[in-house]
C-alpha cells in the first residue's frame, strides 16, 4: 500500500523498520533481562498487529495505564471479599507475580509511577514491560528512568500498514533453552562498551543491555558463540536510540585507546570480524540527521515548566488523588467511601468495646480528599529603566501589566515588577494578583542611569526563587534594549557587564525558571538574543511596542 | 533468591563505597545519601552492603530486634526469649508503601476475623537497630517524610489506634539513593543524612569494560562469582571490626577539633550537626585506616562527604557544592 509521492522509496526503510520492531520483541520473549521496550504508535493498524505478537512473550500479560492505584500494582486488603466471608482475603498486586506489563499511554506516566514500575524491573523478578507510547508531540516521552531500563526503543509512528508485513509464528521456548550454552567471545564486552562510548550513551546499562541482546539474537539463531551479527544486531537495536553524540564529535573520541585494539587483534581474528568503524556506520545509518539539534531541544526543554504552571498537591481543587488519612478542617473535604472502607475491619472489635451494635467511625478513619492542581504561575517583569528611553518603556510596561492583571482573574495569573537603573535593581511591585495595588506602587516610577542588566537578573532571579517557594510557577519577562553597561559589582564596564548577565542568565536556566526576552531596542541587539538563548527563553525584538502589544505578545508567547 | 552483587566486586565509585564502610564501623554518623545519574550503580551498593555487615546479637523472633531480653516490648507475646546471632537488618522502603505499613498498625486480620487488638509491626520496626533503604528518596510522598523525620530524630516510633498505643524504639541508619534531577530534597530531611556522595559513571573505556564484565559474569556463573568475591567480603568486614574496636581507642587531639571548628564555621554550614558528623567520620575513617591518632589529613578527606549537602544554597554559585567545600578546604586548613 504505497503512499503516494513518498511511499515507494520508503517501502524498504519502513519494512526494515518494522522487521526491527518484530526482532526485538522476539529477544525480549527470548531474555526477560532485556526489561522490555518502547513502543510508540499512534492507535491505528499497525499498532494493532504489532500488540497481536506481544502474545510472544511467555508469561501472562496485564494492561495499565499511568492513572493505576498503587494497591492495583502492589495488592492490598480486598475489603468485600474479606467482609463476604468473614476471613482475611489479601487482594495481590499485579506486580507480585512475573509477567509483561502493558502500559498504554506511557507518555503520561508520573515519575512517581515510573519509579514504582522501575523498581520493579530493577528486583529482576522477570517482569517485562512494555510502555506504549502515543506521543504526538516530539516532547511527549516516555519517562527517562523508564526508558532507561527498558532495552529496546522502537518507534513505529511512520510506518504504514502495508509496511507491517505478517510474520510467521514464533516460539521462543527452543531458544530460551539454548540462550544459557550460548557464550560470549571475551572482547565483544570491550567492543559493545567502546561503541556505547563512542556515540556519548553514559549508563552503563546500555552496554550490558547489549550484550545481553546480542546472546539472545545468537540463541535465536541457535548459534553456540556470539559472532559479529549478533553484535551488530544487538547495537542497532539498543544502542542506536540512545545515542547523544555523533562518533568523533568531541574530544572524548580520544578517551578510546587505539594501542589496546592492536593488542586484541589476535584474539579478534577468530570471533570477531567486524571492525568498530562498521559498526559506527550502521548504528550512523539509523540516527536522525537532526540528532544534534534534537537533544539540544531535549537539553533546553530539561527543567522547564510546560507553561500552565507546575504541579502542586492541595485539598480543595484540582485532579483527584488517593485519599489519605487526615483530620477534618482548613476545608478539607472527606472521602466518603475510602471512610467506610477504613473503619470497616474494625467494626467487630468496636462492637465489643462498646456494646452498640451500629456502624462505629471514629476520628483516625477519616479519610481526606485530596487534589492535585497546577499552580499559579507569576509573570516577573524586569524592566530596563535606564537612560533615554526609560520613561516611554516603563510606562507601557506599566500598561502592559494591568492588562495582563485585569485578565489575570480568569488566567490565575500574578505579576511582579523588578527595574533596575543606575547600578542597581529594585523590586518596584512584588508578587501580587491585585489590582488597586498595582496601580497605586506603580504611579511613581523612577528611571535613568546606566544599565545593570545582570543586577535586575539576579533580583528577578531571587524572587522567582522566592515566589516557587510560595507555590507559584514564574516566568521572567525581561524588557530592555539590551546594552548592559553596569557589571554585577557596580562598575561601569561593557565587556564585564555583558559577561555578567550571562552568567546570571545561566544561573535563572540552571533553576529550571522559564524566561521571556523583549527586545524594546530600535534594532534588534545581537547580545540580547544571545542572552535569550542562554536563558533557554522565548526572542521577541519588538521596537516601540505599546502596551496592548506587549501584553498580547507575552499572553501568546506564554501559551505556546 | 539471587544474593546481592557483591560490594567488593564494585568496579570504582570509592567515595560511595568509603562513605557505607564508615557508616558501618559508627552508626550514629546518621547514614548516607546517595546522589547520581542513572545507571552509575547507587542501589547495587546499598543492597550489596547488607552482606558486608557484621551481625548483631538480638532476641530470637523480636519484632524489633531488641539487644536484650528485658527491651522485648509486651505486645510482641515472645514466649521464649532467647538471644541469638543474626544479620544486620537492611530494610528496604519502597516508594509505595502506605503509613500503616511504614509504621505499623493494628493487624486487620486479628481484628476482622478474630475481633482481637494486635499490633503488627511496620518496616520501622524491622529496621531497629539496622538500616532502612530508600531507593528514589527524592519522590517520597511528603507525609512519609515528615513521619520519618519524628522517628528519625527521636528514635522511637509512636502508633495509637483503636485505644491501642505502641511505642517501640526505632533507631536506624538512613541509606537513601535518587536522581536529583528528578526533585529535590528538602533542606530538613538532607541534614538527617550523615553522610552525602555524588556518584557518575566511569569516565575511561577500561573501567567500564570492567563493570561489563563483572555484572556478566555475576548472571551467568553466579555460583562461582559469589564464591569468587565471597572472600573479599569477609575481609572488608573483618576490617570493619578491627576498625570498630580501634575506634574506641583513638584519641582526638584538640587541635583537629579546633580544625573542625575552623572549617565549619568557614563554610557557613548550618547547626554544629555538621562538626559533629565530620569528627565521627574523620574518626571512623583513622580508624578503617589503622591509624593511631586523628590528623587534619582525615578530616580534610571527609570534609565534602560530611558537609556538602550542609551548605546554605547559593543560586550565584555555579560550581557544586562539593567543589565549593573542596575549595574553602584547602583556603582554610591548606
Amino acid at each position: 500500500m504505497g503512499r503516494g509521492s513518498r511511499g515507494s522509496w520508503k517501502k524498504p526503510l519502513a519494512e526494515a523498520i518494522w522487521h526491527r520492531a518484530v526482532l526485538a520483541l522476539q529477544l525480549l520473549a527470548i531474555d526477560p533481562g532485556l526489561g522490555g521496550m518502547a513502543l510508540r504508535a499512534r492507535a491505528g493498524p499497525v499498532r494493532d498487529r504489532f500488540s497481536g505478537l506481544l502474545a510472544w512473550l511467555p508469561e501472562v500479560q496485564h494492561r495499565i495505564h499511568p492513572a493505576i492505584s498503587d494497591e492495583a500494582l502492589f495488592g492490598g486488603l480486598d475489603l468485600s471479599a474479606t467482609l463476604a466471608t468473614g476471613a482475611f482475603v489479601q487482594e495481590q498486586g499485579l506486580l507480585a507475580r512475573p509477567g509483561t506489563l502493558v502500559l498504554t499511554m506511557a507518555e503520561r506516566a508520573t515519575t512517581q509511577l515510573a519509579a514504582r514500575l522501575a523498581m520493579t524491573l530493577d528486583a529482576g523478578h522477570a517482569h517485562r514491560l512494555v510502555a506504549m507510547d502515543e506521543g504526538a508531540e516530539p516532547d511527549e516521552v516516555l519517562n527517562p528512568k523508564l526508558a532507561e531500563r527498558l532495552a529496546f526503543a522502537v518507534d513505529l509512528s511512520e510506518i504504514s500498514i502495508g509496511d507491517a508485513v505478517s510474520v510467521s509464528d514464533f516460539n521462543p521456548s527452543a531458544a530460551i533453552t539454548h540462550l544459557r550454552q550460548v557464550t560470549v567471545p571475551d572482547d565483544i564486552c570491550d567492543q559493545l562498551t567502546r561503541i556505547a562510548a563512542q556515540f556519548g550513551i553514559d549508563s552503563l546499562r546500555a552496554p550490558l543491555f547489549a550484550l545481553r541482546a546480542a546472546k539472545a539474537h545468537a540463541a535465536l539463531l541457535g548459534k553456540m558463540s556470539v559472532d559479529a551479527d549478533d553484535v551488530e544486531a544487538a547495537c542497532l537495536l539498543v544502542l542506536a536510540h540512545r545515542a547523544t553524540q555523533m562518533p568523533g564529535s568531541d574530544e572524548e573520541e580520544q578517551d578510546t585507546p587505539e594501542p589496546e585494539q592492536n593488542e586484541t587483534e589476535q584474539d579478534q581474528s577468530d570471533t570477531l570480524d567486524m571492525p568498530d568503524e562498521m559498526l559506527l556506520e550502521a548504528i550512523k545509518a539509523l540516527l536522525p540527521d537532526n540528532l544534534l539539534d534534537r537533544i539540544a531541544a531535549q537539553k533546553a526543554r530539561q527543567g522547564k515548566g510546560s507553561g500552565s504552571g507546575a504541579a502542586r498537591k492541595g485539598n480543595r481543587r484540582g485532579r483527584p488523588m488517593p485519599s489519605r488519612a487526615g483530620r477534618l478542617g482548613d476545608g478539607a473535604r472527606i472521602d466518603i467511601v475510602a471512610t467506610l472502607r477504613a473503619a470497616a475491619p474494625w467494626q467487630t472489635i468496636r462492637k465489643q468495646a462498646t456494646g452498640r451494635d451500629n456502624l462505629q467511625v471514629r476520628s483516625e478513619d477519616i479519610r481526606v480528599k485530596r487534589f492535585e492542581e497546577k499552580s499559579d504561575r507569576l509573570l516577573m517583569f524586569t524592566v530596563d529603566a535606564s537612560g533615554s528611553s526609560a520613561l516611554s518603556r516603563l510606562a507601557e510596561a506599566k500598561g502592559a501589566i494591568e492588562l495582563l492583571l485585569a485578565q489575570a482573574y480568569a488566567r490565575r495569573d500574578h505579576v511582579a515588577l523588578v527595574s533596575f537603573r543606575g547600578s542597581e535593581a529594585e523590586v518596584l511591585l512584588p508578587p501580587t494578583r491585585s489590582l488597586v495595588q498595582t496601580k497605586r506602587r506603580l504611579a511613581a516610577l523612577p528611571g535613568g542611569g546606566g544599565t545593570p542588566l545582570a543586577a535586575g537578573i539576579v533580583m528577578a532571579l531571587e524572587q522567582s526563587i522566592a515566589a516557587t517557594r510560595k507555590g507559584l510557577t514564574p516566568t521572567i519577562v525581561i524588557l530592555t534594549d539590551g546594552r548592559a553597561n553596569v557589571a554585577l559589582d557596580g562598575a561601569g564596564n561593557r565587556v564585564q557587564a555583558a559577561a555578567d548577565a550571562q552568567r546570571m542568565a545561566q544561573m535563572v536556566r540552571a533553576q529550571g525558571i522559564d524566561a521571556l526576552v523583549i527586545d524594546t531596542g530600535n534594532r534588534p541587539e545581537p547580545a540580547l538574543s544571545a542572552l535569550a538563548q542562554t536563558l533557554g527563553a522565548i526572542y521577541l525584538p519588538m521596537p516601540r511596542a505599546d502596551a496592548a502589544r506587549l501584553s498580547q505578545a507575552v499572553a501568546a508567547a506564554l501559551d505556546d | 533468591m539471587k544474593h546481592p552483587f557483591p560490594f567488593s566486586a564494585i568496579v570504582g565509585q570509592a567515595e560511595m563505597k568509603q562513605a557505607m564502610i564508615l557508616t558501618a564501623i559508627d552508626p550514629s554518623i546518621g547514614g548516607v545519601l546517595v546522589f547520581g545519574d542513572r545507571g552509575t550503580g547507587k542501589s547495587t551498593a546499598v543492597r550489596a552492603l547488607a552482606a558486608l555487615l557484621p551481625p548483631i546479637m538480638a532476641v530470637q523472633g523480636c519484632p524489633v530486634n531488641s539487644a536484650k531480653v528485658a527491651d522485648v516490648p509486651d505486645w510482641a507475646m515472645l514466649d521464649e526469649k532467647t538471644l541469638v546471632e543474626m544479620p544486620t537488618p537492611v530494610v528496604d522502603l519502597p516508594l509505595g508503601a502506605t503509613e500503616d505499613r511504614v509504621t505499623g498498625a493494628l493487624d486487620i486480620e486479628k481484628a476482622l476475623t478474630k475481633g482481637e487488638k494486635a499490633f503488627q509491626p511496620g518496616l520501622l520496626a524491622r529496621a531497629n537497630r539496622g538500616y532502612l533503604y530508600i531507593d528514589e528518596v527524592n519522590l517520597l510522598e511528603d507525609h512519609i517524610v515528615d513521619l520519618l523525620l519524628d522517628v528519625a530524630q527521636s528514635g522511637e516510633n509512636v502508633v495509637e489506634r483503636e485505644g491501642l498505643s505502641i511505642r517501640h524504639s526505632a533507631r536506624f541508619v538512613l541509606v537513601g539513593s535518587g536522581n536529583p534531577e528528578e526533585g529535590e530534597l528538602r533542606p530538613q530531611l538532607l541534614d538527617r543524612f550523615g553522610l552525602s556522595v555524588e556518584v557518575a559513571s566511569p569516565k575511561d573505556i577500561a573501567t567500564r569494560v570492567d563493570v561489563i564484565k563483572r555484572r556478566d559474569a555475576y548472571e551467568n556463573d553466579n555460583t562461582a562469582f559469589m564464591l569468587r568475591w565471597q572472600a573479599e567480603d569477609a575481609a572488608i568486614r573483618d576490617q570493619i571490626l578491627t576498625a570498630r574496636r580501634a575506634l574506641a581507642e583513638l584519641t582526638t587531639p584538640d587541635k583537629t577539633l579546633h580544625d573542625v571548628a575552623e572549617l565549619c564555621l568557614a563554610l557557613g554550614s548550618d547547626g554544629l550537626r555538621g562538626e559533629l558528623t565530620l569528627l565521627k567520620a574523620a574518626r571512623a575513617y583513622a580508624a578503617w585506616r589503622n591509624d593511631t591518632a586523628l590528623t587534619r589529613l582525615h578530616v580534610k578527606e571527609m570534609a565534602p562527604m560530611a558537609l556538602r549537602h550542609r551548605l546554605r544554597r547559593d543560586p550565584l554559585d555555579e560550581a557544586g557544592s562539593g567543589t565549593r567545600v573542596a575549595r574553602i578546604v584547602e583556603e582554610t586548613l591548606g
